[in-house]
């Protein structure tokens, strides 16, 4: 069983960069674990520490302004790589959901069957999320599963976002796809059967 | 009327559920090192095995380095990937190609040219780049670790269907112009998100007019502009490329499975959800300036002005010509470039090869280059001997590497020291992919080696006609 998802409410991180990609993620050189834990201090490494391993202090990781369970982040994001090790890797840093305009496919996928919700919301909701947290970082966002609403609580602006029954229904219960492949199994043997 | 992914998507459907999820069968799963032992650790903790072992293929090629395979992996951590995947595969009793053996090498170059990738099937890996297959006319894409444990455990995935797009090349391309060039060139027109959502059938005159090897290098690309895989219609190339490979089917099985093939093409009047259309004659020698694929540039003109970039695209703009220590405007042809790499599951086959060879035959590599050749498998490296490639190449100046990924990503030794500029033959100029700090000039094998004879960004046709 994973975590369920259904209602958080959270302050949020912002990174306003379009086409962060996996190996920004988690560099390469840290993949080369063999177990899921331990990578949530080598989330975006190489922009939160130089090569001495000195905290950059612009990076929004290291600053104290902003802390939350969701990140904000600009289109495009998690694109590259097919790594799961990227959505681990945020997952265990301590995000619950990415908010964002637009999602690479590979790593929306890696991040429900993770427990971690991605959120596709429109330029427009992001642009003003995106103000809402310059002005006022303590700002917070709830996220509404069972509803499938977003709302930017300084604005009060609510939108609805899409995601698909089956998956939604994953997270809200805290399943994923082998507990249902599992006990379909008849149904595949019969496929094979008919293939022959 | 259907599109030539619908037919082999549709012959894969083992249910449909009410909400438009898709339980797809998989015909093939291709296993590496570094995104399955997670896999296979849930599977053990499941208590369960692998539910169709004949389909699953292991071969790792992340971590390998390039230089004196015979030894032991020096790297501890890199060495327990790699063991870790044999010890997998050993207890569950699947195929594994490992260390030295000849059919070691990037499991995207080693699947095809061993026939274990033929069309109309499903194939998925843990890696973004298995779009590759898709040359062959199979649908085959990249999938998380999750995934790759869902497909181990049933043979099955869930999937939401993607749409279909179809990107046409008229026209014939030019001299001097490669299939990674027409890649880059789709992908900086796309954009790198631009097919996200999409699965991608290339077609029109330049493609059918391409060998495999290119085919294979164009697919291997549609991910870079975040496409779920991309694929090009099986023909005649398909059938003789593929025949008397090890695995492709034989006699009466042979004869059954060409006749199949030639049904996978779509319908003259199939209607994709989308189609775009360059024209060959258009696309010229391409290299990228920035810190994405999407940042190419033919390679006699000027890296954009800040000015002429979407608004909410210049922060990122300025930060990756910051990275790559270029300025708007500048011109990528005459710059000064340190390490070459050719190789990768893009441009690490046999015709890469040739290519390079050709052009730095009778020349010299640049004194102060360091030049990386690394052939995408043991089978490649063998060829290039067969055919004597090898000797050119090292009359040049050049040493041969022994197969892997290598600098493509920069998990084993092969890494490009923090500012410096490698041309590379790969496929991702992200930050730090090539080493951190490293700064990569994406570029097709014909560029790589006018770079690597020259020390500077120079055309290759300015060399080819000399
Ligand atoms: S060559 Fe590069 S892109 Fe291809 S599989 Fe290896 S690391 Fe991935």
């Amino acid at each position: 069983m994973k975590e369920k998802f259904t209602l958080l409410t959270s302050t949020c991180v912002p990174l306003p960069l379009e086409n962060v990609d996996t190996d920004q993620i988690i560099p390469a050189r840290f993949l080369k674990a063999t177990t899921k834990e331990g990578f949530g201090n080598k989330l975006f490494r190489d922009w939160r520490y130089d090569k001495e391993d000195i905290p950059n202090p612009d990076f929004v990781l290291n600053q104290n302004t902003y802390k939350g369970h969701i990140l904000v982040a600009g289109k495009n994001f998690g694109s590259g790589s097919s790594r799961e090790h990227a959505a681990w890797a945020i997952a265990s840093y301590g995000f619950r959901a990415v908010v964002s305009s637009f999602f690479a496919d590979i790593f929306k996928n890696n991040s429900m069957n993770n427990g971690l919700l991605p959120v596709v919301v429109s330029p427009e909701f992001l642009a003003e999320l995106f103000a809402s947290l310059e002005k006022n970082p303590a700002t917070t966002v709830t996220i509404d599963l069972p509803n499938q609403t977003i709302t930017n609580n300084e604005t009060h602006r609510t939108a609805s976002f899409e995601i698909n029954p089956y998956k939604k229904n994953c997270l809200v219960n805290g399943l994923d796809d082998i507990d249902y492949l599992l006990a379909n199994k008849s149904k595949i043997e019969e496929y094979e059967k008919a293939q022959l | 009327m259907k599109t030539l992914f619908d037919k082999i998507w549709e012959k894969h459907v083992v249910d449909t559920l009410s909400d438009g999820t898709i339980q797809l069968y998989i015909d093939r799963l291709y296993c590496h090192e570094v995104t399955s032992p997670q896999a296979f650790a849930g599977l053990k903790e499941r208590g369960l095995k692998p539910f169709r072992p004949e389909r699953v293929t292991c071969i790792p090629d992340h971590n390998i380095p390039t230089l004196n395979q015979d030894r032991p992996i020096e790297d501890p951590v890199s060495k327990k990937q790699v063991d870790t995947l044999e010890q997998h595969a050993k207890d569950f009793g699947l195929t594994y190609y490992g260390l030295r053996h000849p059919k070691n090498g990037i499991i995207h170059v080693v699947g095809p040219e061993n026939g274990l990738t033929q069309p109309g099937m499903t194939l998925v890996c843990g890696d973004s780049h298995t779009s590759t297959h898709g040359a062959l006319g199979a649908i085959a894409f990249g999938i998380g670790t999750s995934e790759v444990e869902m497909t181990l455990a049933t043979q099955c995935l869930m999937q939401r269907k993607p749409k279909n797009m179809r990107i046409t090349i008229d026209g014939k391309r030019k001299p001097g112009v490669t299939a990674k060039d027409i890649a880059l060139y789709i992908i900086r027109k796309m954009t790198t998100g631009g097919a996200t959502g999409y699965f991608v059938e290339y077609a029109g005159e330049a493609i059918r007019h391409t060998t495999m090897e290119d085919r294979l290098t164009i697919c291997n690309l549609s991910i870079e502009m975040g496409a779920r895989g991309g694929m090009i219609a099986p023909d005649q190339v398909t059938i003789d490329y593929l025949k008397g490979r090890e695995f492709a089917p034989r006699g009466k099985a042979w004869e059954r499975a060409v006749a199949y093939w030639k049904t996978l093409h779509s319908d003259d009047n199939a209607v994709f959800d989308k189609e775009v259309v360059f024209h060959a004659e258009d696309i010229e020698p391409m290299v990228t300036y920035g810190t994405n694929p999407g940042m190419g540039l033919g390679i006699r003109e000027q890296i954009p002005t800040l000015e002429s970039i979407d608004e909410t695209g210049r922060i990122s703009f300025s930060k990756a010509l910051d990275y790559m220590g270029f300025q708007p405007g500048d011109s990528m042809k005459g710059k000064k470039i340190d390490y070459v790499f050719l190789g990768s599951c893009t441009n690490g086959r046999i015709e890469d090869f040739r290519a390079f060879a050709s052009l730095v035959e009778g020349k010299k590599k640049a004194a102060h280059v360091t030049a990386w050749l690394v052939p995408g498998s043991w089978m490649v490296e063998k060829q290039i001997k067969a055919e004597g490639i090898d000797k050119i190449l090292t009359e040049a100046g050049f040493q041969l590497r022994q197969p892997g990924c290598s600098a493509c990503l920069a998990m084993n030794d092969d890494k490009v020291p923090a500012g410096k500029y490698a041309v590379s033959t790969s496929n991702r100029n992200f930050e730090g992919r090539q080493g951190p700090g490293a700064r990569t000039i994406l570029a097709g094998p014909l560029v790589a080696a006018a770079a690597a004879v020259t020390g500077v960004i120079t055309d290759p046709r300015d060399l080819l006609n000399e």
